[in-house]
């Protein structure tokens, strides 16, 4: 009986705790599809809102998803190989590089893109690209893949998985795609997944370094909670998370199996 | 023992040391010669360099200039491990987690493009020998410790290398399947015949299986033979400790007999020195009764073990003396006893340096 009342307590707590994250969600989600947001939902349910976000953000949606998965594959091509690197050298070198790639988490975003546009901002079709967004998320986001693809390598003893198949004859790059891959593969899930969702929602270094035309959908949000009806601005919020998590889950599914293979 | 047509490479080791980055040195430079198709074992407690002179032979480690590694007269020196054609077992055996164990044992043939049917059959055939039919559709994690072994085995000869190198592949095991695995070992490097190079801690190991021994110790050779010169003639008094139980005994000899505190102790080769220092094993000495044997002295300590048992007798040197003698023997602690050692079974050691 005791023990049934404190599972029913933790149970309510853990419920009411829950409720306080999701339920300001929720009210904003529905928002954007009340007619008005200052009568209630009894003023009644459109999806005007939502076309009207459609009509002024497409693109910006559009970008952030061609940047995150543009982000994704530099961060892989660049951040596997430089883990693995980091990994089997070892030393003092080693660590001192880690640190630096490491250093965006510590640097307020609002510095890098300060620094970026020092360094860049005169190079002006560069400057004036979506590419060079890109290059502030790549910065920012590349530590978590590096990260978590080493916590991997150290687990798995990665460099004596090298040595064995390099004595039965695998050359660099065949080791790499035969073993060192497929060995780091959990790490190089978790670090994807939270590569792509770091750059969707990035709006620190983005809102610094974009230009009208190059607007990423956290930045449009700003946007509009700026100069539209608090409506239209609930009306994004919902198609980003109508994107965003079906992408999560599924990524998070994929991370699963493959993790506990 | 050693197998007159054996295949595999000769392997020569020229002046080959070893210092890491750090500056630490890990094996003093050294040249080693083994026949091919030898089973040759490095042994020695660890951190003596048995392990970075696998890795030079393996290509894992480039020697110190101007060390060199030959295989049957070739230079290798600067010939990466892919290259080398030699097969390899790990002490954590490096399978592959994300392969089963059937593409464990056919990696290296894939590697050289061997079809998919003769590979199947080569996998066959390994299977049979390992010992581990049923198995090969298994992940790697789903195997035992022992079965993991096999198949490290068996991916490592898989491509009939011209060597085969194993770095302590027996000593994440435990004791009893350590022996059997052992006695399996022995005789599947008998069958192939091929180049063995094979690094251990253990003693018993090394006996069994080489041809040839090196015993090392801080990263210098202290002695190469075969197990019994090894055991019977030591040339130092590491090797007489490390090989076996060993009494070491200091004493001065007059007239062809070691002047010890519990008597007189013939000995062969040597009529008179100030001091001396010589090895007695255990088992040569037998108990004899204390009133007509040369030396004597008192049982202090019995430790029986099953197949013998160990006495302790002090008196006899300045240290207390170990012998085996059979378990039938009855003996109390306390009681006086003579020791009879045959005058070649005192084996004369050269002076520490």
């Amino acid at each position: 009986m005791r023990d049934r009342l404190i599972f029913a307590g933790q149970l309510a707590f853990t419920l009411v705790v829950a409720a306080f994250l999701v339920v300001p969600a929720g009210l904003s989600m529905a928002a954007g599809v009340t007619v008005s947001y200052f009568r209630g939902i009894q003023s009644g349910l459109t999806l005007n809102w939502v076309a009207q976000v459609w009509e002024l953000y497409a693109g910006t949606i559009l970008l952030s998803f061609v940047i995150a998965f543009a982000t994704l594959v530099v961060t892989l091509a660049a951040g596997v190989p430089a883990a693995y690197a980091l990994h089997v050298r070892g030393g003092r070198l080693s660590r001192a590089i880690e640190e630096i790639i490491t250093l965006p988490l510590a640097v307020p975003g609002l510095a890098i893109a300060l620094a970026l546009l020092l360094t860049y901002g005169g190079f002006g079709d560069f400057r004036r690209s979506w590419l060079f967004i890109l290059t502030g998320h790549v910065i920012f986001t590349m530590p978590f893949m590096v990260r978590s693809v080493m916590a991997v390598f150290a687990t798995v003893d990665i460099r004596t998985l090298d040595e064995g198949a390099a004595s039965l004859g695998a050359s660099a790059p065949r080791r790499f795609r035969d073993v060192i891959v497929p060995n780091a593969m959990p790490g190089i899930l978790a670090g994807s997944l939270m590569v792509v969702t770091l750059s969707l929602g990035e709006f620190n270094l983005t809102w610094m370094l974009h230009t009208p035309l190059t607007k990423t959908l956290p930045i449009g949000l700003a946007d509009s909670y700026a100069s539209m009806r608090l409506e239209v601005a609930s009306a994004y919020t919902l198609i980003f998370f109508v994107m965003i998590i079906p992408l999560l889950v599924a990524m998070q599914m994929l991370a699963d199996g493959k993790g506990s293979r | 023992m050693s197998n007159a047509v054996g295949h595999g490479a000769s392997v020569r080791i020229d002046s080959c040391g070893k210092t890491f980055a750090d500056g630490t040195r890990a094996l003093e430079r050294a040249s080693l010669d083994i026949a091919r198709g030898e089973t040759m074992v490095l042994l020695g407690p660890s951190g003596c360099g048995k392990t970075t002179m696998l890795r030079i032979i393996a290509g894992l480690e480039v020697p110190d200039a101007p060390g060199l590694v030959l295989f049957d007269g070739e230079d290798m020196t600067s010939v990466p491990i892919e290259r080398r054609n030699v097969g390899m077992v790990f002490q954590s055996y490096a399978l592959f987690p994300n392969m089963s164990v059937a593409d464990n044992i056919g990696y290296g043939l894939k590697i050289r493009g061997v079809p998919g049917a003769e590979r199947a059959k080569r996998i066959a055939e390994l299977v049979e020998l390992t010992n581990i039919s049923g198995l090969e559709k298994r992940r790697i994690d789903q195997l035992s410790g022992g079965q993991r072994q096999r198949v490290a085995l068996a991916r490592a000869v898989a491509i009939r290398p011209k060597i085969l190198l194993l770095d302590e592949p027996l000593t994440a095991l435990d004791a009893a399947l350590r022996e059997r695995l052992r006695g399996e070992l022995n005789r599947l490097l008998r069958a192939l015949g091929i180049t063995t190079i094979y690094v251990t801690h253990d003693q018993a190991e090394a006996m069994e299986l080489g041809d040839r021994i090196v015993v090392m110790s801080k990263g210098r050779i202290a002695q190469i033979g075969a197990p019994r010169d090894i055991y019977f003639a030591p040339t130092s008094r590491f090797v007489a400790e490390f090989i076996g139980a060993a009494n070491i005994v200091e004493a001065p000899i007059a007239d062809g007999h070691m002047v010890l505190p519990g008597g007189r102790q013939p000995v062969d080769g040597i009529t008179d020195a100030s001091q001396v220092i010589a090895m007695i094993r255990p088992e040569t000495i037998a108990v004899v009764d204390a009133a007509s044997a040369g030396v004597a002295g008192v049982v202090v300590q019995v430790s029986f073990v099953g197949d013998r048992q160990r006495l302790t007798v002090s008196g006899v040197s300045d240290k207390p003396i170990m012998v085996d003698a059979p378990n039938t023997l009855s003996v109390r602690i306390g009681e006086r006893v003579g020791l009879s050692i045959a005058p070649k079974a005192v084996r004369l050691l050269p002076a520490d340096n």
